[in-house]
């Protein structure tokens, strides 16, 4: 639908279908549904997948089916596999800005927003073989035991992603979380889930087992009381700075202990938003003991 | 050629002389009140509790109910303390104070191991050799990071939460009360903690030492009472931070009532632990080992290792010798300093360890017990054990808290960890085996925040504690249990 005869070529574009993203394909959604978005001029630019409760809970079998491979994949691997999203989406710098400009971002934002999504995969990638050995610990017990603390993976994370920071919010949450060895189920941006969906792309380009992310289409009012109250899910990260869905969410996550992340109101786009405190919110310490002796 | 083990002859062959641990040199009042600002203070509920001896079912003391309105006196204390003194001082003075509180539990030692015994009915041999020293160890243990924070979380910048709501169970009082208040007032907190209503006396007394040690008024606050008391401190406007040690049950109302306020949490849940012994594994030290996973304490332990999975080729030989060594285990007065298993915590908690022994042979497990006698008065439970249970029987999935065991058994390494696994809890764990390449995979494939390899139920301050999945939220306990009590700005 966001086709559109180009000026002065005789060739007729052709439309993207937006679809989501489970298991490392590219299904619509289960239920049939869409919502529709409109550019400012109320004109249609794509009939968006309005994800339902059944295409979540089939994301989160996959992502808690691929869950121990991917913590065992060594911290070398997952690192170049995040530096290879960043080179798939390096390559596909335009389109993504163009897709952005679309969904109502000016071309300074747009560009703004897709370098600093690059450059932030960038950083996470490096850190996959480190944070490692800045949150871990030997512990000096006053027994006979050699003590020590590190992070494994919370396990399987869902994730609201920001709605105002379509990609850069999505790649800011979902970065933090996968290096750690974490799989997720994101629910894109609503008013801008376009980006959501053509990453998607990028990631099923990168080397990323599929069902490690899981991208979801669909309605906030709808979706975000499963992502809170799934009994398979570890953790919610959620970006939404309203009260009252922080409260639903809190209230639904204590059914099974999950861990609650907010990251509410945060300029993704700053340099502050980056750091490996993202990482370790969705980590457990583990402490091991052995004995030491003959 | 099969050689003849070593067995002891247990029948009738060893007497044990009583060896009372004495108790004229403590002092435990008629009545206590509440700890508030630096005073101990009539509640205003007007109203006070019994805390018993759970070996005698004699009342000990009478112990004054903290209604809402003595929390709130008691948070606004801890306000006051926070704005005023506590966050003004240098924090090296601060860890003054801590190391103050420390020496003074080593001082006074002998006399808290003796109250704890009483209280709570736990043996005085544990409460001597490890809950009384690891209190003393933990504070002073973080004392020490009160001048050191900004070393221990890079790039950040460690600010304290303000006022901490801490409540504590009836297991370990002394010990988790250590745990709760040592890092809190490291950080620069200020504390209403509020002790389990079966146990209050160590924490009455932990008061004291409080006052002795002159700290500023208000900066440790104890209240006493129970489920009431404790959820007024959780809903109260004037908390930062809610600190829990119990069930996942009441964890889980904490969690729900705390949502949509801006407190931060740490949450210490139940366990159902697998302690997993390999046929290389050295049985007879396994053996002590599983003994001290699931009856150290009378099993009242969030972390005992309640779920035992033996490989299948020496099942017989660690159900024998487990069974030999449960014969040998003293169930009866906790302050005789012979006496391994104490008493069970509170009526209510024998009466739910027996309603689990009734359905665990309801539901076709075959129980075992050592045969030795228990005291007439009190509250008593024999160390025991069922076989012949599956994945899904309930004293397979569910937290018993109390002496007692179910056995399971395994072939392959793949099916430990997926029958160890098999839980919504996951806070700790033990493996037993010679190998130590197993040894690693085994201890990275459990699903738990502490794994014990070739040992169980060991503790220490710079050790974290914390769990998995149900288990809760965040650690306590060395570097990281710093967390729970910073705010870390960039």
């Amino acid at each position: 639908m966001a086709a559109k005869r180009e000026r002065g070529k005789e060739r007729l574009a052709v439309a993207k279908t937006y679809k989501i993203y489970i298991d490392g394909k590219f299904p619509r959604t289960e239920s049939g549904r869409y919502f529709t978005l409109e550019d400012r001029r109320g004109k249609v630019i794509a009939n968006v997948c309005r994800g339902s409760r059944k295409d979540f809970r089939n994301a989160i079998v996959a992502a808690r089916k691929v869950q121990p491979a991917w913590a065992g994949a060594n911290a070398y691997l997952r690192g170049q596999i995040l530096y290879r999203i960043a080179e798939m989406l390096e390559g596909r710098r335009d389109q993504f800005i163009a897709e952005l400009k679309l969904q109502g971002m000016t071309q300074a934002a747009a560009r703004n927003e897709v370098d600093t999504s690059i450059d932030r995969l960038i950083y996470f990638a490096g850190w996959a073989d480190k944070y490692q050995q800045v949150f871990s610990a030997v512990n000096p017990v006053a027994s006979q035991h050699f003590n020590f603390s590190v992070l494994e993976p919370t396990g399987v994370v869902s994730i609201i992603a920001p709605d105002d920071s379509g990609l850069l919010g999505l790649i800011s949450n979902v970065a933090p979380t996968i290096v750690g060895g974490n799989t997720c189920v994101v629910l894109a941006s609503e008013s801008m889930p376009l980006s959501a969906v053509s990453f998607a792309e990028v990631l099923h380009a990168s080397d990323v087992p599929s069902g490690v992310v899981n991208i979801l289409t669909g309605l906030r009012s709808e979706l975000t009381e499963h992502f809170a109250s799934h009994m398979d899910v570890n953790a919610i990260v959620f970006c939404d700075g309203a009260r009252k869905t922080a409260r639903t969410v809190q209230e639904l996550a204590s059914d099974n202990i999950k861990r609650v992340i907010a990251r509410a109101d945060i300029d993704w786009s700053r340099d502050s938003a980056q750091h490996p405190y993202l990482i370790r919110e969705t980590q457990e310490v583990k402490t091991t003991w052995h004995p030491v002796g003959s | 050629m099969a050689t003849p083990e070593n067995k002891l002859a247990f029948e009738g062959g060893w007497e044990y002389s009583p060896a009372p641990e004495s108790t004229d040199h403590i002092k435990v009042a008629k009545k206590y009140e509440l700890f508030i600002g630096g005073d101990f203070v009539k509640p205003q509920s007007g109203k006070y509790f019994d805390t018993i001896n759970p070996a005698t079912e004699g009342r000990l003391s009478r112990v004054a109910l903290a209604n809402d309105a003595d929390v709130d006196k008691a948070v606004k204390a801890a306000r006051k303390a926070y704005g005023g003194p506590w966050s003004r001082m240098k924090p090296a003075d601060r860890g003054k104070y801590i190391y103050r509180i420390a020496r003074i539990i080593q001082e006074r030692a002998r006399e808290f191991a003796a109250i704890e015994s009483l209280d709570g009915g736990k043996p005085i041999r544990e409460a001597r050799d490890v809950d009384v020293p690891l209190a003393a160890a933990h504070f002073f243990y973080y004392a020490g990071w009160a001048d050191k924070l900004e070393y221990a979380f890079p790039g950040r910048s460690a600010k304290p939460m303000g006022v901490a709501g801490q409540i504590i169970p009836w297991n370990f009082p002394l010990l988790m009360a250590a745990w709760k208040v040592a890092p809190a007032l490291a950080c620069g907190n200020t504390v209403v903690l509020k002790p389990a209503e079966t146990t209050p006396l160590t924490a009455l007394k932990l008061a004291e030492v409080i006052a002795d040690a002159g700290l500023p008024d208000g900066v440790v606050n104890i209240v006493t009472g129970a489920g009431d008391t404790g959820a007024s401190i959780v809903s109260h406007p004037g908390v930062d931070k809610i600190a829990f040690t119990g069930s996942t049950e009441v964890g889980r109302i904490i969690q729900k009532a705390l949502a949509g306020s801006r407190k931060k949490y740490t949450l210490e849940l139940g366990g159902k632990a697998a302690n997993i012994i390999f046929a290389d594994a050295a049985i007879d030290q396994a053996v002590e080992g599983i003994v001290n996973g699931i009856f150290f304490n009378q099993g009242h332990v969030c972390c005992a290792g309640s779920r035992l999975f033996v490989q299948e080729s020496v099942v017989e030989e660690v159900i024998r010798k487990l069974r030999d060594r449960m014969e040998t285990l003293i169930v009866g007065d906790p302050l005789d300093k012979n006496t391994d298993i104490g008493a069970i915590n509170s009526k209510a908690q024998l009466e739910k360890i027996e309603s689990y022994l009734d359905i665990g042979r309801e539901e076709g497990g075959d129980m075992y017990q050592s045969s030795c006698a228990v005291p007439e008065k009190g509250y008593w439970c024999r160390p025991t054990i069922f076989t012949g249970v599956s994945q899904s029987n309930r004293v397979v999935q569910e937290e018993i808290f109390g002496p007692v065991l179910a056995i399971q058994t395994f072939r392959t390494f793949e099916e430990a960890i997926s029958k160890a696994n098999n839980t919504p809890y996951g806070l700790s764990g033990g493996v037993w085996t010679d190998k130590g390449a197993k040894i690693f995979r085994m201890t990275q494939s459990v699903r738990a925040g502490v794994v014990w390899a070739n040992t169980f139920n060991k503790f220490d301050p710079t050790s974290p504690f914390g769990g998995y999945k149900e288990s809760g939220v965040g650690r306590e306990g060395g570097l990281h249990g710093l967390d729970a009590y910073l705010r870390l700005e960039a």
